[in-house]
């Protein structure tokens, strides 16, 4: 079996969930005797062995965390702001330019290269998996890791953005969603039959992908101090990821125990606004703002924390959480995710109840078996979803795609 | 011949609402949920009472009339009867009507649904006592057969029951305990010389309970005819059948619709046509029976799950801080002489808090889930310990420092 999986971003030069998942699902993929030819916009230094990379050569394109140091952008608005300012300002006029560049690229890519499945992630390597169709007739499966609308709140998504995912959607033989919480999404919003969209769920390496033993000791943060609890955010600062909830929830509950210190970890275009935020709640003494983090530095800021928040608006799926609970750090999550599908042991909110999501982070605060008991059975909840679960679904979803195409 | 011996258990708890900890210090009523879920105590009552009682009371009463020779047994909870008393009474009255022709026998039962005699011995007999005096001013009758919260027994609470004057007491007919031998006839608990033990058939008590309208169950359709020659095929092999099992098994557990009082109401006749069956209550059983061997618990033993165990309650981290922690306020709370807050302590006492905060088979959408009115064990863990501590607050205003033992801190 041999897959052409297209793709836009791959550790570790990702912004955040879609390289982590494409380069799990792909590894993992690959250990199944699957042939992976992963295409990749432009080239990077990738050493995965058991993969084979083809990279189309659009090698102006920036990558998050490459170019900047800074914030990913995934979605188009971000991504203007980001070329606005941006210097050397080469090519195309802005993200959708690129997308279609990708897929144009496609013919001179695949020529020679065979294969028996097309795989494309997310609407960025849409258009480029449809043109793998359209030359080769092979059957196409869309892998849909968030939608226009995630990005956009819940409600409304890029009217462009919505065009390309939706013939995406359409032209594909099979649809994967990462939750049903998507499925339902892709249901709703882009009028697609349920029937073709099947849930894989991503998975977790338990290894946090630091290359290093969870096991080994980690340094602890110069915040952890005795008496004081800390509360972690880790994600991209937009709408979609609901940091204001956060904030808000951290102001009601530095009124109850004031010695707390709350982390938030990552980058964006609301990181000027929720600053800002914080100082109008006046709780900037008690709230951190730490940027970008990966790999090492990230695992440590989950080990240092007592509980670990996921406020998000809309997730599709949200790995995030996984990796605090395989870092044995108990978990708040949005009821509006993906992964509060497949997580039981975890503590549940909507992310608008502002005044639960603060009685929930005071409750693991103070009582301390119930963080205990949380990040044990999570962490057994966690380990249980891994890559090789996907990969071994995704096999399955292969096989029945290619006997139905047969027939 | 062969009797039967059926006991039905009432209960339903006060459940707490959706505490927080803004509430703490605020607001000391934990048990008065208004909203339109399965949190507000009055709500789910009515429709017990609805679905469940009041059509049972009226079938039992009928058969009552019907046939001279039935009697059975009701096991009521305290905080059960304290909330038909103030909101439904005239359920309550039905249930009156039933005991009062006599035939109907009341158990002795922790009087707060409570686990207390492996927490706290002392307020296991209060709880004791307070039940029976309720007993007795609601029904006026007086309970001779102890039976413990979940069905719970081991080797000291009989000799506890024994000393304290019971005559009989129920356990778990369970294999583990029983080896070949059946559980169809009277024990003596383990260092016991006058009280008996009745244990429950828990094959053809689960066969309504639980398998009643299961399509799966080969015995299905469960017909009375079917289960009164089940029954019957026991002539010679056993003195009595223990019939154990929740009230809510009519109407609520096993809907209308599945046939369920139709089978209730013929079940009496048709075991009656053995000539040889006969209906005997918990403590003519005890009065009539032998004992056939000695029966030796040495750890504790319940109704519930595979394991017939307390794991349901507090088998994991936050069961068993929520209850421990909870008992360790006993002395503090007694001092305060404080009716309300006694109460409201002992209230929390009830099983059904810590069986809301399993988390055995939690993933796994089972009979845990469905009996949850929380949407997960950690929401239920919450809202106990937010109220636990507002307690632990009203308890601080009451007594001053140098007077309260430390466990109040």
């Amino acid at each position: 079996m041999r897959v052409l999986m297209f793709g836009w971003e791959f550790p570790p030069y990702n912004s955040g969930g879609l390289g982590v998942a494409c380069s799990g699902l792909a590894r993992a993929l690959a250990k199944e005797n699957v042939d992976i030819l992963f295409v990749l916009p432009k080239h990077i230094d990738v050493s995965e062995p058991s993969i084979r990379f083809l990279f189309a050569g659009l090698e102006h394109l920036q990558f998050k965390g490459v170019n900047t140091g800074l914030q990913p952008y995934r979605t188009a608005s971000e991504y203007s702001r980001f070329r606005a300012l941006s210097e050397n300002d080469l090519y195309g006029d802005n993200l959708f330019s690129e997308v279609l560049r990708y897929a144009s690229l496609v013919p001179q890519l695949i020529d020679g290269e065979t294969f028996d499945v097309i795989h494309a992630h997310d609407w960025l390597s849409f258009p480029a998996g449809i043109e793998a169709k359209r030359i080769t007739g092979k059957p196409l499966i869309v892998h849909v890791h968030a939608t226009g609308f995630d990005q956009g709140g819940g409600a409304h998504a890029d009217r462009r953005v919505w065009r390309i995912e939706k013939e995406g959607m359409e032209e594909a033989d099979m649809i994967i969603a990462v939750s049903e919480y998507t499925k339902r999404m892709i249901v709703l919003h882009y009028g697609i039959s349920p029937e073709k969209i099947h849930v894989v769920y991503n998975g977790v390496d338990a290894d946090l992908h630091t290359g290093t033993p969870s096991a080994r000791v980690v340094s602890p943060l110069k915040l952890k101090v005795p008496g004081y609890k800390i509360v972690l955010y880790v994600g991209r600062l937009t709408l979609q990821k609901g940091p204001d909830y956060f904030l808000r929830a951290a102001a009601l509950v530095l009124k109850h125990n004031p010695k707390t210190f709350f982390i938030i970890a990552g980058s964006g275009d609301m990181e000027r606004q929720m600053i800002r935020l914080a100082a109008e709640l006046s709780i900037s003494a008690n709230v951190f703002f730490a940027g970008f983090v990966r790999g090492g530095e990230l695992e440590r800021l989950y080990r240092s924390a007592d509980l670990f928040v996921l406020p998000s608006v809309s997730e599709p799926f949200g790995i995030t959480p996984l990796e605090s609970l395989i870092a044995d750090t108990p978990v708040l999550i949005s009821k509006q995710s993906g992964v509060s599908e497949v997580v039981s042991h975890a503590l549940k909110v909507d992310f608008w109840d502002i005044e639960e999501m603060a009685n929930k982070i005071i409750s693991v605060l103070r009582y301390p078996p119930l963080k205990h008991e949380l990040s044990r059975e999570g962490k057994n909840d966690a380990l249980r979803l891994t890559w090789e679960r996907a990969a071994a679904k995704c096999v399955m979803l292969y096989r029945t795609l290619l006997a139905m195409i047969q027939t | 011949m062969l009797s039967v011996c059926a006991y039905f258990h009432v209960h339903q708890p006060y459940r707490i609402k959706r505490y927080r900890i803004f509430d703490i210090g605020n607001d000391h009523e934990y048990f008065n949920d208004s909203s339109e879920t399965d949190l507000n105590n009055r709500r789910v009552l009515a429709k017990v009472a609805g679905k469940s009682y009041v059509p049972t009371n009226e079938v039992l009463l009928g058969l009552l009339k019907k046939h001279p020779e039935f009697r059975f047994a009701f096991s009521f909870s305290g905080v059960l009867l304290d909330q038909l008393e103030s909101d439904f009474p005239d359920v309550l009255d039905s249930f009156k009507r039933l005991i009062a022709t006599g035939r109907v026998e009341v158990l002795a039962d922790t009087y707060h649904h409570s686990l207390a005699f492996f927490y706290s011995p002392k307020e296991f007999k209060r709880q004791i006592q307070l039940h029976s005096e309720t007993i007795w001013r609601l029904f006026r009758v007086r309970p001779h057969v102890l039976r413990n919260t979940e069905l719970s027994y081991r080797n000291d609470l009989a000799k506890w029951a024994e000393e304290y004057g019971f005559e009989g007491i129920m356990a778990e007919g369970w294999d583990h305990y029983l080896g070949w031998r059946s559980p169809n006839f009277l024990y003596r608990p383990k260092d016991c010389q006058k009280i008996k033990v009745l244990l429950k058939n828990y094959r053809l008590s689960d066969d309504i309970a639980f398998r009643f309208s299961e399509r799966s169950f080969k015995g299905w359709p469960v017909t009375a005819e079917k289960f009164a020659h089940w029954v019957n095929a026991h002539h010679g092999t056993g003195e009595t059948i223990n019939l154990f099992m929740d009230y809510e098994t009519f109407g609520e557990h096993q809907w209308e619709d599945s046939g369920i009082f139709h089978f209730l109401r013929a079940l009496p006749g048709e075991l009656m046509k053995h000539p040889e069956t006969m209906f005997r209550t918990p403590t003519e059983t005890v009065r009539a029976l032998h004992t056939v061997g000695e029966f030796d618990v040495p750890h504790i033993l319940t109704w519930a799950d595979t394991e017939r165990d307390l794991s349901a309650w507090v088998s994991n981290d936050i069961q068993r801080s929520a209850i421990t922690e909870l008992y360790a306020l006993e002395e503090n709370v007694l001092r305060t002489k404080n009716e309300k807050l006694i109460e409201d302590w002992r209230r929390l006492q009830t099983s059904d808090h810590f069986y809301y905060m399993c988390t055995k088979w939690f993933a796994d959408g089972d009979v845990h889930k469905y009996f949850n009115p929380y949407a997960s064990p950690y929401d239920a863990y919450i809202a106990f310990m937010n109220a636990l501590n507002d307690l632990k607050l009203r308890i601080k205003t009451r007594i001053p420092a140098r007077r309260r033992t430390p466990a109040v801190v």
